[in-house]
């Protein structure tokens, strides 16, 4: 019992020697290095806090963070659409009359983006929609502390077309629909006459 | 009647130092344990995080008023108030400076004994007034606890009593210094009225009294049900404590309470063991620093040193140690503490008997 007491009594006071001990080694701050550092894991006493948003931890310009579309190289092929496992990519496209364009590199356009959102508090930063993309044009930046107050915010709108654009578009595609239904029946018309 | 006015301007002072001192705790509290776990504490609101005392408690001011439906109304609103109260009248007893004290009671160590088991009814109070099965629980514990304790920090006091031959605690401060009526001895051989110092303190004129200190300190952290014998308050992060129910104000009388009864307790210890308000500097020679350090601004000055410095060690205690639990808490009082301490008793008559006259 004696025994007891006096071991809990030597163990009290090893304890409370560690935590003096941290607690006067509180006057080193961490220093702020990158992972890639070699000494990034050297510092064995001190603060473990990085003092946010004072202080941050270097990304590396490879960094998988947030998504950006350049839509100018955008086939508007709705393969990233399809495959993000969360549906955060809402893409609407409209068929254009006659090609639009090429994109950087050498793909003819063929359709209009009208709607192209990204919900970047959906997005789960998985990089699937980077890897199916066939011209790479939706890639992962380094940002990653873009915050907004408000939910609607966090939808990102990459389209450029303005809705009266779109609306001209789409009454330009519905015309040649028209006139080559008119064409094909005029044609089916002649054969049957012949 | 300007008797009257004294009287409420000294309870208005002490009251404003409690809510001072418990600010100053809080964020002392924050900050040591955040530097023992390797953090920082609390850095953004004012310089350091020293305004996050002042912001919680503003926070606490406004919340609402939640009253249980199924609760004893009386009960759940008396119960801060009892435990708040018994606390502060604690108080009043307590000498700052030679000539400095409230209100200097013939029995004034037996008055803050009786007066704080009264927060031990408060604590029933909540418990039973939350109608809340854990809350009863918890209480019970507490209230288990801190009058089980009570029985080995009573009769360590007493032996530092016996050699002090007083309850009045302005008299036992007295006795530990340079302004000593009789003559005051070092390990009962020495002689050190005149030099004063640390060398004339109770634990040091009679050197059981070191370990009656120590079961003091210890019975006083399972008083104030700090870690680690915090089983009332660590429920409060499994299930729910006493104060499980309370929101708001009342929660901050209760929090109030608690801290302020950290310092009462530091502040008996430091009177009754450490000398009280005299200064730890001895005459060496003819640099008089004993004389030189004492007064009535310095007597305030060591007191406060002392009794923050007995603060500090509680809270370094509390963020070492793992709770203990409820079963070996009581073993420990009762079958170490309490012998031990009747042992420090007999040791302190037998001194008084053979070694002082």
């Amino acid at each position: 019992m004696i025994r007891k007491v006096l071991l809990a009594f030597r163990t009290v006071f090893k304890g409370l020697g560690l935590t003096m001990k941290h607690f006067f080694a509180a006057g080193e701050s961490r220093k702020v290095l990158s992972i890639t550092d070699q000494d990034y894991f050297a510092q064995n006493s001190g603060m473990t806090t990085i003092q946010y948003p004072h202080q941050k931890l270097p990304v590396p310009e490879v960094g998988r963070y947030q998504l950006d579309v350049e839509i100018d190289d955008c086939i508007v092929c709705d393969l990233c659409a399809k495959i993000c496992p969360v549906d955060c990519i809402d893409i609407e496209s409209i068929k254009a009359t006659e090609a639009i364009g090429k994109t950087s590199d050498g793909t003819t356009k063929r359709l209009y983006a009208a709607k192209f959102d990204i919900d970047m508090a959906k997005c789960m930063y998985c990089g699937l929609c980077t890897v199916v993309c066939p011209t790479e044009c939706i890639v992962m930046t380094d940002t990653y502390d873009r915050s907004m107050p408000d939910l609607k915010e966090m939808i990102y709108k990459f389209s450029d077309m303005k809705p009266e654009e779109a609306e001209e578009k789409r009454l330009a595609l519905d015309k040649l629909n028209a006139e080559r239904l008119a064409a094909k029946e005029a044609a089916m018309h002649q054969k049957t006459q012949n | 009647m300007t008797f009257y006015l004294t009287y409420v301007l000294v309870a208005t002072a002490l009251f404003a130092f409690t809510a001072l001192f418990t600010l100053f705790a809080l964020y002392s509290e924050r900050k040591i344990s955040a530097f023992i776990q390797d953090r920082i504490g609390p850095m953004e609101v004012g310089k350091y995080g020293t305004l996050q005392a002042f912001a919680d408690i503003i926070k606490m001011l406004q919340k609402e008023f939640i009253i249980p439906t199924a609760a004893d109304k009386i009960l759940f609103i008396l119960a801060p108030i009892v435990i708040f109260v018994s606390v502060y009248l604690g108080f009043a007893a307590l000498p700052w400076a030679p000539g400095i004290i409230p209100s200097s009671l013939n029995l004034g160590l037996f008055y803050i004994f009786a007066i704080l088991s009264i927060e031990t009814l408060g604590i029933l109070m909540a418990g039973w007034g939350s109608n809340n099965k854990y809350a009863l629980l918890g209480s019970m514990r507490s209230v288990a606890q801190m009058i089980s304790y009570e029985i080995p920090a009573g009769v360590a006091l007493i032996s530092a009593v016996m050699i002090a031959q007083s309850l009045n605690l302005q008299e036992i401060s007295i006795k530990q210094g340079i302004l000593a009526a009789e003559q005051v001895y070092f390990l009962g051989v020495w002689e050190v009225k005149s030099v004063g110092g640390f060398l004339a303190w109770n634990i040091f004129q009679a050197p059981h009294l070191i370990l009656a200190y120590i079961i003091y300190f210890i019975a006083s952290l399972a008083e104030c049900n700090r870690a680690p014998f915090d089983i009332p308050e660590a429920e409060s992060e499994l299930v729910g404590g006493f104060h499980v129910e309370y929101s708001g104000l009342r929660f901050a009388f209760i929090f109030l309470a608690e801290y302020s009864m950290m310092f009462l307790v530091g502040m008996i210890g430091v009177v009754l063991f450490l000398g009280g308000w005299n200064t730890p500097l001895p005459n060496i020679g003819s640099a008089k620093l004993a004389l030189w350090t004492s007064g009535i601004g310095w007597g305030i000055f060591w007191i406060l040193i002392k009794t923050l410095t007995v603060v500090a060690v509680q809270i370094w205690i509390r963020w070492t140690l793992p709770r203990l639990r409820v079963d070996q808490l009581m073993s420990f009082c009762w079958k170490v503490l309490t012998p031990l301490a009747f042992l420090c008793m007999l040791f302190s008559g037998l001194w008084r008997l053979g070694v002082m006259q």
